[in-house]
């Protein structure tokens, strides 16, 4: 996998290289060069399967991660391509004519993070959410429960406990 | 609004051209009504004994416990010696089964359901994520409290309940009916505008008529 | 002479490629399959415009089981998040619960003992046969052959009661722990497994010839629902729907994980990539796991480590990574791709099911130009399991 960061490096600016296994690297680059990394690693070196699309909300340093995973089979060998985002205006660009099912994913993110993907299709549609009015819930500042709380009703008689702090009491007793 | 909800001008085969109002045309907005007992106690009775006999499950999986729905169909579990079978459409049953936790999007279908079910019409709740949340008791998206949207006969506990609990449960629920408790759809009538509030609160999209059958 | 339907009235398409389709022309109609319908896998819907009785459009519609697991998960402990993990996919739980510790374990630097791999992959094939047998009833019964339904699921009760046997729970059965599994084999598991897998084979013989040797369910699926092999890799197509485009597409075999790399297996391909093609890839790939349990009963040591020492669950934090897990489950390629922060929770789950790119993209642009009556064939023979597409 050296060998390919190598090869990659010297045609596109990429951040540094993260091996998590032998055949899983991450790398990062800029929102500009994505498109053109993607088409290469495609076309060339046989990333043909784009196996996830999804976001991850770095909210202290304001920004999200887009993480596009590609597989390569018959090298064994998958590359997770990162490309961080500000969080005030998130908006990228499509991928769906690369690959026809990132239509889905860009659909999933906009209602889910509030990324937008201009031109993708259908991506301003209801997919899983029906009427939903509040922030995107995946964004890390929604607050489930609070959420939870205030529109549902709770039954009387049920009991939530913090589950570290029972386990605490459980095993150490009182005091602890 | 969706699109085709929208009041428009239609042009007919004859080219005549009328508006047509989805919701109010299509729909009959009146509210449900009490069905009163009949006028003898032994007519009811027979009633009620007949009714107990013949529970016919929507087969609407709205949650996971629709997996257990197919155990209960063959063989093994057998629920047909009890009278019970399922029907594909909500004009022919009189048990819906909630199986499991309701996210707001089913929560809408499955209102639209039960009111089209027949009287009189009985719910059971399947699964702990009906009575209070259960495993999802702090999600976004699912509702917690059943009985809340709907008037619900029985509960079932579990996560998931074995189909032996479904079994217990629908014996419990035939004892319900022959002792003429089950009176979930005349509940339903009288506290309508109950229901119909804490509907509203959580469909945010209510695009339908409010009582359709 | 062969009929030849009226093509005339069919929509046209715009410059922009979308269909310009009319509504109040009285040309099309507009029919919702779902999500109260029999014939719909699980809480589903697909909106179709139809044409006479041959489908123009058509699109799906999920979310109708949405929980948030994903959302779920960032606030709950890394242990906490075990058991929920597994109510993400219903009839195939395992998988997720495999998945999730495995990335848990590689983040944390856990391994996992060797014992414990051996029943890992058992309970996988075990959930794997589980799944198929759903697959053959709901695939017989979509058109219209009720008995199957009725042999596969009796079938499915003798392996739910091994899995009760062994793991305590008939569905969800929380048994692969983060560093291992929860327990070995049960006394006189080997026997009786042994006997269930005979059942099955002969259950699965009376459904050959009831099923795949039937000149009605032939008719019905030979040809219909094509999948060009080029669109394998933009629609991101895996498993037995890869397969039977004549692609090996196996993680067990590209990847191999666990203790595959010890087992003797093929992945099974097909020829046709239509819906017989499918339906019969799995019916090999099913017998091919019952191949594989035996294998692993008579490989897998008796003795040693269940578990790996974990650290104190209450302050269990792993240090800043990501990481992605895949396994070949019964409908293709399932994987968890998860993000550690430091914390004592996840930064971010993301489940990638199979049906997420099977049961929208692939469905919308197979669905077009066949009858009604066959989108339930079509649809169950993408092997859809919705929970996974909405988590």
């Amino acid at each position: 996998m050296q060998a390919l960061y190598h090869r990659l490096k010297a045609l596109f600016p990429l951040g540094e290289l993260t091996e998590q296994r032998e055949n899983l690297v991450f790398v990062t680059v800029d929102a500009a060069h994505l498109r053109s990394l993607l088409l290469q690693l495609r076309d060339i070196e046989g990333f043909t399967h784009l196996v996830l699309l999804t976001a991850v909300d770095w909210i202290e340093t304001g920004e999200f991660q887009l993480t596009y995973l590609l597989g390569n089979r018959a090298k064994r060998q998958d590359i997770g391509v990162r490309v961080m985002l500000s969080r005030e205006q998130a908006t990228m660009a499509t991928i769906h004519d690369l690959w026809p099912t990132a239509a889905t994913y860009q659909r999933e993110l906009r209602e889910m993070f509030g990324i937008d993907f201009p031109q993708s299709p259908g991506v301003n549609e209801e997919f899983i959410l029906e009427g939903w009015n509040d922030i995107p819930p995946y964004r890390r500042d929604f607050n489930t429960l609070d959420y939870a709380e205030a529109t549902y009703n709770d039954r009387p008689g049920r009991e939530s406990r913090d589950p570290a702090t029972y386990m605490r009491e459980k095993l150490y007793g009182e005091g602890h | 609004m969706k699109p085709e909800l929208e009041k428009r001008i239609v042009k007919g085969p004859d080219g005549f051209e009328f508006e047509v109002d989805p919701i109010r045309d299509y729909f009959c907005e009146t509210p449900p009504t009490v069905m009163t007992a009949a006028y003898s106690a032994i007519i009811e009775k027979l009633f009620n004994w007949a009714r107990a006999e013949s529970i016919w499950i929507l087969g609407f999986g709205t949650g996971c416990g629709a997996i257990e729905m197919r155990p209960l169909m063959t063989p093994r579990f057998d629920a047909y010696r009890y009278g019970v079978q399922w029907r594909p459409t909500p004009r022919q049953s009189n048990l819906f089964i909630i199986s499991g936790y309701l996210s707001v999007k089913t929560l809408k279908r499955v209102i639209r359901s039960y009111e089209q079910m027949q009287n009189p019409k009985y719910v059971v709740g399947l699964g702990s994520c009906t009575i209070n949340g259960g495993m999802y008791w702090d999600s976004y998206n699912t509702i917690k409290r059943l009985d809340d949207y709907l008037p619900v006969d029985l509960y079932i506990a579990g996560c998931m309940p074995r189909p032996e609990a479904l079994l217990a449960g629908i014996v419990e629920l035939k004892k319900i009916i022959r002792a003429g408790k089950a009176e979930g759809a005349n509940i339903y009538a009288e506290k309508f505008e109950w229901y119909k509030a804490n509907q509203k609160r959580v469909i945010h999209d209510w695009d339908m008529p409010d009582y359709n059958w | 002479m062969a009929y030849q339907p009226d093509r005339s009235q069919y929509p046209q398409r715009r410059p922009d490629g979308t269909l310009d389709i009319d509504l109040t022309s009285g040309k099309y109609l507009k029919l919702w399959q779902g999500p109260q319908h029999p014939g719909i896998t699980g809480n589903m819907s697909v909106e179709l415009t139809v044409c006479g009785d041959e489908v123009v459009a058509g699109k799906t519609h999920v979310g109708y089981l949405h929980r948030g697991f994903e959302k779920l998960m960032e606030r709950r402990t890394f242990i906490q998040c075990f058991p929920i993990v597994c109510r993400i996919c219903v009839p195939e739980p395992d998988f997720n619960e495999y998945c999730y510790a495995a990335a848990v374990e590689e983040l944390a630097g856990i391994t996992s003992p060797e014992r414990a791999n051996w029943i890992r992959t058992l309970i996988l094939e075990m959930g794997r046969i589980n799944s198929y047998m759903m697959y053959l009833g709901g695939q017989a019964g979509s058109l219209g052959q009720g008995v199957i339904g009725q042999w596969t699921t009796y079938a499915r009760d003798l392996m739910l009661d091994r899995f009760e046997e062994l793991t305590g729970a008939r569905i969800y059965h929380m048994f692969i722990l983060p560093g291992g599994v929860r327990d070995g084999l049960p006394e006189g598991f080997k026997q009786r497994m042994e006997e269930t897998l005979k059942e099955i084979e002969s259950i699965l013989k009376d459904v050959y010839n009831v099923m795949y040797c039937n000149a009605v369910f032939k008719k019905r699926t030979v040809g219909i629902g094509y999948i060009d092999p080029q669109l394998l890799d933009s629609y991101g197509i895996t498993g037995p729907t890869a397969r039977a485009a004549g692609v090996a597409k196996d993680v067990r075999r590209d990847q191999p994980y666990l203790v595959y790399d010890q087992l003797d297996f093929e992945p099974i391909t097909g020829k046709d990539s239509d819906i017989y093609t499918r339906a019969d890839v799995r019916r090999r790939d099913l017998l091919m796991s019952v191949d594989l349990i035996r294998q692993i009963l008579a490989k897998m040591p008796d003795s040693g480590e269940l578990m790996a020492k974990l650290p104190n669950v209450l302050h269990w934090q792993i240090p800043r990574g990501e990481t992605y897990i895949r396994g070949e489950c019964s409908r293709g390629e399932y994987g968890y791709y998860l993000v550690t922060d430091g914390s004592g929770y996840p930064r971010r789950v993301n489940v990638r099911g199979p049906s997420y790119t099977h049961a929208v993209a692939l469905l919308e642009r197979l669905i077009v130009n066949i009858n009604i009556a066959d989108v339930a064939a079509l649809m169950v023979s993408l092997h859809t399991y919705p929970p996974e597409i909405e988590r």
